[in-house]
């Protein structure tokens, strides 16, 4: 095994029986490794310490407003695709101490930050998601850095899964994100099931992938393997739930804000939040002055926040957006067009949570659609520009 | 705000770009009922940082939390950081109780600040209407040091009633200037007012400028600065020379918490100041 090459761009087969030697690397290596569990009826992300702990033969159906999960024919280890988690709960946390403060004669002073950052490794990232941790680290690790986004992003190690089905909801290919893992992974694995052969081609993608085989029994893929990864992303493809055209969408949800759909979508939708937390790039967040009884040490917590509450835009005492079609549309908007002028890409990947877990089913490229549909002049008339 | 920031770090590990910097209250002025200036330097002195006219700071009470403030002293003036507060929320009325003495922490300068390079030469017309007048005090200072680098300079100011006027003295001295018009409109008044009653749209008519040289600089409510701008577009100025200074609520200040967008602006990042020709189609739309 030791002649086999390990380096960026080598293609490798790791056998089923051998996979937890993956994540004794990992361990060996001070990682903490996180990755899909079943928990409370869904596939989340957790922490993983033996195979065993993922979801082995379970498989999800997703529609718009529906999860299930259902028993697989086989012992796949990762047949299914994204849950309601995505890895922002580990990268950009949903509750976090960005400092804390003690009263001192100067007025006050900064304390440290003192525990130090967990060195994730991330089992099981779809292309989608790593899609999605590309867009946060443009909010989060540009001209500002998050201290602790910037160290808890360049430590994780990333394994990424290429997905060999497809969801009811998922619209990875119309967004070009997905389903091929292309950049940022550390190793890509692909899982083979044929007959009675369980086994993953293994993508090294960074140094510190190859370092990582260097501890697994690898063979060299052959053509066949190869070829095999390659029908069953065309598979993948192939059988995506949803489609949406993004072309000029930037352009065309700007310039529509008094479209009818507007006043529709808003009439279905609930304004509970959960697209936005399920999203795996939403970064809106609010901040939370914790004192001690006393008053005289203070942490500033930050805290995920979402574009759907009342009180989430304001001018004195008056919010902005009363209306549940003014926040849908600041949602939407943001996520499709102006993402483009603040971040230069799009601020969706196409993973479909938005639709799954949507209460009331509202699917975004069902919405999309129905906003490119031009209206009558005297509609829109009332407007704009 | 980097070498604060670098200075911070030193021993202390790193508290990001979240940490504000302890300053403490030099003096405190009441201007009306509901606001107040405060008069403030760095603990353990130092020059502080400088800004341009227009930006603004996120200026921590102790416990409470932050709030967005505009600076509204001199530019030109180091060491001392001014800031006007109207007491609105929480944070707010807690800085607008603070006295000398006291501790509250800055973090800043942000945003983008008034197009002072684009006035140089050109007549300026400035518009404030009640509070709004706090971002706009910095440019004016500018205006003022500086007159012989300005075309002719209007200043309109506008308040809801006589007690709602701030700086009263100083605007007072500065009216007394006949380089600069300067002048004061409320909505109401009762006899013992001799100025003028009206809004500040009023007095766009017969403001004096030529609109192919003007830069117009506005802040107000958003009512106020829409009316003003079309105002001054029928007059001849294009609207890619009136700036607005707008306002929303924010928790960064540096475009991650997402609070403060405006269509596609980050009115933290890209703001607070804009071209009205940038913003006008957002503007015309109810709940952006």
């Amino acid at each position: 095994m030791s002649s086999v090459r390990r380096s960026i761009g080598s293609r490798l087969v790791l056998e089923r029986s051998d996979f937890p030697r993956l994540l004794e690397g990992l361990g060996i290596r001070g990682y903490v490794t996180v990755g899909p569990v079943v928990r409370d009826g869904a596939i989340v992300y957790g922490p993983i310490s033996r195979v065993e702990d993922l979801p082995i033969g379970w498989t999800d159906r997703q529609e718009a407003g529906t999860y299930r999960l259902e028993r697989r024919d086989d012992g796949a280890l990762f047949g299914y695709t994204v849950g309601p988690h995505s890895w922002k709960k580990y990268l950009f946390p949903a509750h976090e101490r960005l400092w804390t403060a003690e009263r001192s004669p100067e007025g006050f002073h900064i304390l440290p930050r003192s525990e130090p950052e967990p060195r994730y490794a991330f089992l099981g990232v779809r292309a989608c998601e790593l899609a999605a941790i590309r867009i946060q680290d443009r909010v989060f690790d540009g001209a500002f850095k998050d201290p602790g986004y910037h160290q808890r992003r360049s430590e994780a190690f990333r394994i990424a899964v290429q997905c060999t089905q497809a969801g009811n909801t998922c619209f990875c290919a119309s967004m070009g994100t997905g389903p091929r893992v292309e950049a940022d992974h550390d190793l890509a694995l692909t899982e083979i099931l044929t007959g009675s052969a369980h086994y993953f081609l293994v993508d090294v993608g960074s140094e510190r992938g190859a370092e990582l085989a260097t501890d697994l029994p690898l063979r060299p893929a052959t053509e066949a393997d190869i070829r095999a990864v390659d029908d069953l992303l065309e598979k993948t493809t192939a059988s995506m739930g949803r489609t949406m055209n993004a072309v000029g969408l930037r352009d065309l949800l700007l310039g529509r804000p008094e479209h009818s759909r507007w006043t529709d979508v808003g009439k279905r939708c609930l304004t509970c939040t959960n697209c936005t937390l399920a999203c795996p790039t939403c970064f809106c967040s609010t901040t939370e002055e914790v004192p001690d009884l006393d008053a005289d040490r203070v942490e500033r917590w930050r805290r995920w926040d979402s574009c759907f509450t009342l009180g989430f835009t304001h001018q004195g005492r008056t919010s902005v957006r009363t209306s549940a079609s003014s926040r849908y549309r600041q949602w939407l908007t943001h996520k499709l067009a102006s993402w483009h002028d603040q971040f230069g890409t799009s601020g969706c990947v196409g993973c479909g949570r938005c639709i799954t877990w949507c209460p009331v089913g509202i699917d975004i490229t069902e919405e999309v659609a129905a906003l490119r549909k031009e209206e009558p002049v005297a509609v829109s008339a009332g407007g704009t520009r | 705000m980097r070498e604060f920031a670098a200075e911070l770090a030193t021993g202390t590990g790193d508290p990001g770009p979240y940490a504000p910097f302890p300053h403490r209250v030099i003096s405190r002025t009441k201007e009306t009922a509901d606001t107040t200036t405060l008069v403030l330097a760095p603990v353990g002195g130092g020059k502080g940082a400088r800004f341009s006219p227009g930006q603004f700071n996120m200026l921590y009470a102790f416990g409470v939390g932050e709030a967005a403030i505009s600076m509204s002293g001199d530019p030109s003036e180091e060491g001392t950081l001014v800031h006007t507060v109207r007491a609105v929320g929480n944070v707010s009325t807690a800085l607008s109780r603070l006295g000398p003495g006291d501790v509250v922490g800055v973090r800043g300068p942000y945003g983008k600040g008034w197009p002072v390079d684009q006035m140089r030469g050109k007549d300026v017309v400035v518009m404030a209407g009640g509070l709004g007048l706090a971002p706009l005090r910095p440019v004016i200072y500018e205006l003022y040091a500086h007159r012989e680098d300005y075309g002719r300079v209007e200043i309109i100011y506008g308040s809801r009633s006589p007690a709602e006027l701030l700086y009263y003295d100083e605007i007072q001295s500065w009216r007394t200037r006949t380089d600069t018009r300067f002048q004061v409109t409320v909505d109401s008044a009762d006899r013992n007012w001799y100025g003028d009653v009206g809004v500040v749209t009023q007095r766009v008519p017969d403001a004096r400028f030529d609109p192919a040289r003007t830069i117009a600089l506005m802040c107000g409510p958003e009512i106020m600065m829409k009316l003003s701008a079309q105002a001054l577009e029928a007059r001849g100025i294009a609207p890619s020379d009136i700036w607005l200074s707008m306002e929303r609520n924010m928790k960064c200040a540096i475009a991650q918490c997402g609070h403060c967008q405006f269509g596609p602006y980050f009115i933290c990042r890209d703001g607070p100041v804009l071209p009205y020709a940038r913003i006008r189609p957002f503007l015309a739309v109810r709940e952006v």
